[in-house]
């Protein structure tokens, strides 16, 4: 019923098969819920609000990613609009080279941007258009930063995007010469401030002691990442799309990382507590822990009621990254909802490993999955929620369980203790809805 | 106003593919298939998730590094195995993408070589190949690609022709395409709707999952659209212009009713979209002669509503100047329902390039055309922007798309066409025919009396 070649990509926990093999690419005819490699870069670089981002191509992959996350900025707004060189036939044949310098240079000059990212889709490598020529040339005329992204589609996953995307962020890092930078600096990576999150966090961070320098690249600025190398510390969650710009930050500027995640109380209390002891100070611990203390004497008698309403419950969980989904089985755990699908886009074998081992028995584990396979699981598990992202939804209310949207068109923040409380609060309004007394599942 | 070439932003268009995705979804028990990079088909589900709120299978070829280089055949060839054994569609839908088309695709052949290899398979799929790369036209020129491309293929002279017509209802939302089969069972007229996805983007609540869902034109009335007795197209403009920058001849040009008309003989009339009464008047009548019948009584009495509708609403709106953007063919029919109306259409703007937009205004508002009436082809919403900007319009009628400009300039929008990214609902948006036109001027005129009260200090009680 199945694509057989997909078997190694299905597990049960508990079951005959184990150890799920992640990282395959998808396979042709599969309905697929990736994306591609420009999706992927698009995504990592979109939310840094002061640069100019513009899209190489067709309109199709600018006009699919205007504004496309809730990624919020404090200031700038460019990075909400969407560009595109609009190639048409006569660029295909002709090349696009000069539609490329023509746009660039005349948006540098209207929205004087702090810096340009050029991205290149499916064709452009093909019609042999040479765009780091071209962003070498405006960056030499315009005296700003203007880098390529060679993000072709067709190169990889989506998960190779985020490395392109590093790459494209890493020319920018080391770059800034700021001076008055605090000892107990941090740089926030792979947070993208969706529904504003990030201030969410800057804000515990803020009051244990520690400043945020960079945010990478959720309501990033230029500026702040040409000067992200003085950060005493990377803190990665996302970790799937921004571990390999903190591996190369630790090997060229000896930062050091961790890793974190912001979603659930545990994760978010580490996050802090983990901060506090690479700092190895006394006070930070002291005023982490006084804080962790302080939310959750607000936060665990109000989720109380969420949780005995919803013990027992079961849920599905398609995501994006791995440790999203490792974060989310803790969080669901807390309020007394079971996981039975846990599977994400872009996990790799070893992420699997970690999931697998915080699943209960009898979850099932999926690699790249599609319509097909996650309605059968869906119905063979008995979900009643659904976690995942726009593609996900009408899955869910097609077969008439809840769902809720953990990917980046969500309004609601879910990071930290308010957003483990929204979380809480939005898995019961869709679970409780009186509306799924008329389906028939 | 420029009229920049050099880049675009905030396009009012999207790309081909997706239209055609949308038309290969009216057909009965299809799987569109996007032969290219993963991505495309994602962005495009996506997108069209968010609009119509229904699952969106949409199969990709999924090209890597060497399909780029070696050519699509293999991943071909397995994305129509995978399709089959999962899907068992009645028909594959497949559309290329600028990457398929730039290194020189063609389906056509891995078509025809598929279906020799497999030749005598039970259940073996028809294909229809639309070729849609995305530096071609719009999203919309993708849609009527889509549906020259399935007539094309299935068409046949075999049989007895028939008395039935075909209704090529265009791009428009699936409670009208409801609404249009309404109208030809009242006149009484076998007609068959395509692309009909009235079922297949608007289903109900399920009891079990449907890989594909149920609804659809289909493939047989398809087949017999080569005996039908008359086409009707709805959309003066369709795919017939030259879209800036064409090379070589990619097909969009003809329409799907042109190529019955010359291929088959089959008579061919064309109208507008059928918004507001001057528009619906002429589809109904084309009716009326097709039938033999003169328009029903309940029509009759729905244009007497809607008229005595528009005297109850005309101090309303009277004068009040509207921008009006979305595919060419919706933009004329939502300013002769504007101009008629008594607003006054101040921009016509549309992402395509037919060249015909204007011209195509004159003739269908008549004496309703002001000089005063903008149109621009070819334009992004940046440019609507910086247009409204100087003509301080009242209102935005269009797809949602152009919400950020009605809130800069704090004025409503009246939310109609492609894409409704938020509100719910889409799907039943009404706006053809007398009903359509009599929904979409209530809303217009209450939400311009809600901007009203809003922004009032009195707090009003009648209006």
């Amino acid at each position: 019923m199945f694509i057989k070649e997909r078997q190694e990509q299905i597990i049960t926990k508990g079951g005959d098969n184990s150890g799920l093999v992640g990282g395959k690419p998808s396979i042709a005819g599969s309905v697929s819920q990736r994306a591609c490699v420009f999706c992927g870069s698009r995504v990592v670089l979109y939310p840094i609000a002061d640069a100019l981002h513009l899209v190489h191509g067709p309109i199709g992959c600018a006009a699919y990613t205007w504004d496309i996350r809730g990624a919020m900025s404090s200031g700038p707004q460019l990075h909400r609009s969407s560009f595109s060189t609009d190639l048409r036939e006569k660029h295909i044949i002709f090349g696009g080279e000069q539609q490329l310098y023509d746009a660039l240079t005349e948006l540098i000059d209207k929205h004087q941007p702090a810096a340009a990212f050029v991205y290149s889709t499916c064709i452009v490598g093909v019609i042999g258009d040479d765009v780091e020529a071209v962003c070498r040339r405006v960056e030499a005329e315009k005296m700003i930063p203007v880098i390529p992204v060679m993000s072709e589609g067709f190169q990889g996953s989506k998960k190779d995007g985020y490395k392109i995307a590093c790459d494209a962020i890493a020319t920018l890092v080391g770059t800034g010469n700021r001076t008055d930078v605090s000892p107990f600096s941090i740089n926030i990576l792979g947070d993208f401030n969706l529904a504003g999150e990030l201030w969410i966090l800057a804000d515990y961070y803020r009051r244990t002691g520690v400043h945020i320098l960079a945010s990478i690249t959720g309501d990033g600025r230029v500026d702040d990442i040409r000067n992200a190398h003085k950060a005493s510390l990377n803190v990665v969650q996302c970790s799937g799309s921004m571990i390999y710009l903190a591996k190369r930050m630790k090997e060229e500027y000896g930062v050091p990382f961790i890793k974190v995640s912001y979603f659930g109380i545990e994760d978010m209390s580490d996050a802090l507590y983990e901060v506090a002891k690479h700092f190895d100070n006394e006070s930070i611990m002291e005023r982490a822990r006084a804080l962790v203390r302080d939310e959750l004497q607000h936060l665990l008698p109000a989720l109380e009621p969420y949780r005995k309403a919803l013990q027992g419950k079961k849920a599905a969980i398609y995501v994006g990254g791995a440790f999203k989904a490792i974060s989310l089985v803790k969080a669901l755990r807390l309020i007394g909802i079971q996981t039975v699908i846990a599977g994400t886009q872009t996990g790799n074998t070893d992420d699997y490993k970690l999931l697998e081992s915080i699943c209960d028995d009898g979850c099932i584990l999926v690699d790249d999955s599609n319509p097909v396979e996650l309605s059968e699981f869906v119905k063979q598990t008995g979900a009643e929620l659904f976690i995942g992202g726009v593609k996900e939804r009408p899955i869910a209310y097609k077969l008439g369980i809840g769902f809720c949207d953990h990917n980046h068109e969500r309004k609601l923040a879910l990071a930290g203790y308010d957003g483990m409380l929204n979380f809480a609060k939005e898995v019961y309004e869709t679970v409780s809805s009186p509306v799924w007394k008329f389906v028939n599942r | 106003m420029t009229d920049n070439n050099s880049m675009n932003c905030n396009a009012c268009k999207q790309c081909a593919p997706l239209g055609a995705c949308v038309a290969f979804k009216g057909i009965s028990g299809s799987l569109p298939m996007l032969h290219g990079s993963q991505g495309c088909a994602t962005y495009i589900r996506r997108y069209l998730i968010s609009h119509y709120r229904e699952p969106m299978d949409i199969a990709s070829s999924n090209f890597s590094e060497e399909t780029t280089i070696f050519g699509g055949n293999k991943n071909f060839n397995t994305g129509i195995d995978n399709i089959i054994s999962q899907y068992h569609p009645e028909v594959i839908a497949i559309a290329s993408t600028c990457l398929a088309e730039t290194i020189g695709e063609d389906v056509q052949r891995l078509i025809g070589e598929y279906q020799s290899i497999h030749a005598g398979r039970e259940g073996l799929p028809a294909m229809i190949f639309a070729s849609t790369p995305s530096y071609c036209g719009t999203h919309y020129e993708g849609f009527q690609e889509a549906v020259f491309a399935s007539v094309k293929t299935l068409a046949s002279a075999e049989g007895k022709a028939g008395r039935h017509i075909n209704l090529f209802n265009n791009f428009i939302s699936t409670e009208d395409i409801r609404h249009l089969k309404e109208i030809a069972v009242d006149f009484g007229v076998d007609a068959m709707l395509f692309p009909d996805y009235s079922d297949t983007l608007d289903s109900t609540s399920w009891d079990s999952y449907c890989r594909i869902p149920e609804g659809g034109t289909p493939v047989d009335a398809l087949r017999r659209s080569a005996l039908a007795a008359v086409s009707v197209e709805l959309g003066y403009i369709l795919n017939s212009g030259g879209a800036r920058g064409r090379i070589k001849n990619n097909f969009m040009t003809q329409s799907a009713g042109e190529y019955l008309n010359a291929q088959f003989d089959v008579p061919l009339v064309r109208t507008g979209l059928p918004v507001g009464i001057r528009e619906t008047d002429k589809l109904m009548s084309i009716l009326s002669d097709i039938a033999r019948v003169p328009v029903p009584e309940k029509y009759r009495r729905q244009r007497g509503r809607l008229i005595d509708l528009y005297v109850d609403g005309h101090k309303y709106v009277s004068g009040k100047k509207a921008i009006i953007y979305g595919e060419e063919d919706l933009t004329v029919a939502l300013a002769s329902f504007a101009a008629e109306t008594g607003i006054r259409p101040v921009l016509c703007a549309t992402g395509g390039e037919s060249g015909k937009l204007k011209e195509t205004l004159q003739s269908t508002l008549g004496d309703l055309y002001g000089d005063d009436i903008r149109t621009g082809q070819g334009f992004s919403f940046e440019q609507i922007a910086e247009a409204a900007k100087e003509l301080q319009p009242d209102l935005l009628i269009g797809n949602s798309k152009g919400y950020y400009i009605a809130r800069e300039l704090d004025i409503p929008i009246i939310r109609t066409g492609f894409p409704i990214h938020d509100r719910i609902g889409a799907q039943h948006d009404r706006i053809l025919g007398y009903e359509g036109a009599l929904m979409l001027f209530e809303r217009t005129v209450n939400t311009l009396l809600e901007d009203r009260q809003r922004k009032s200090t009195t707090g009003y009680k009648y209006m």
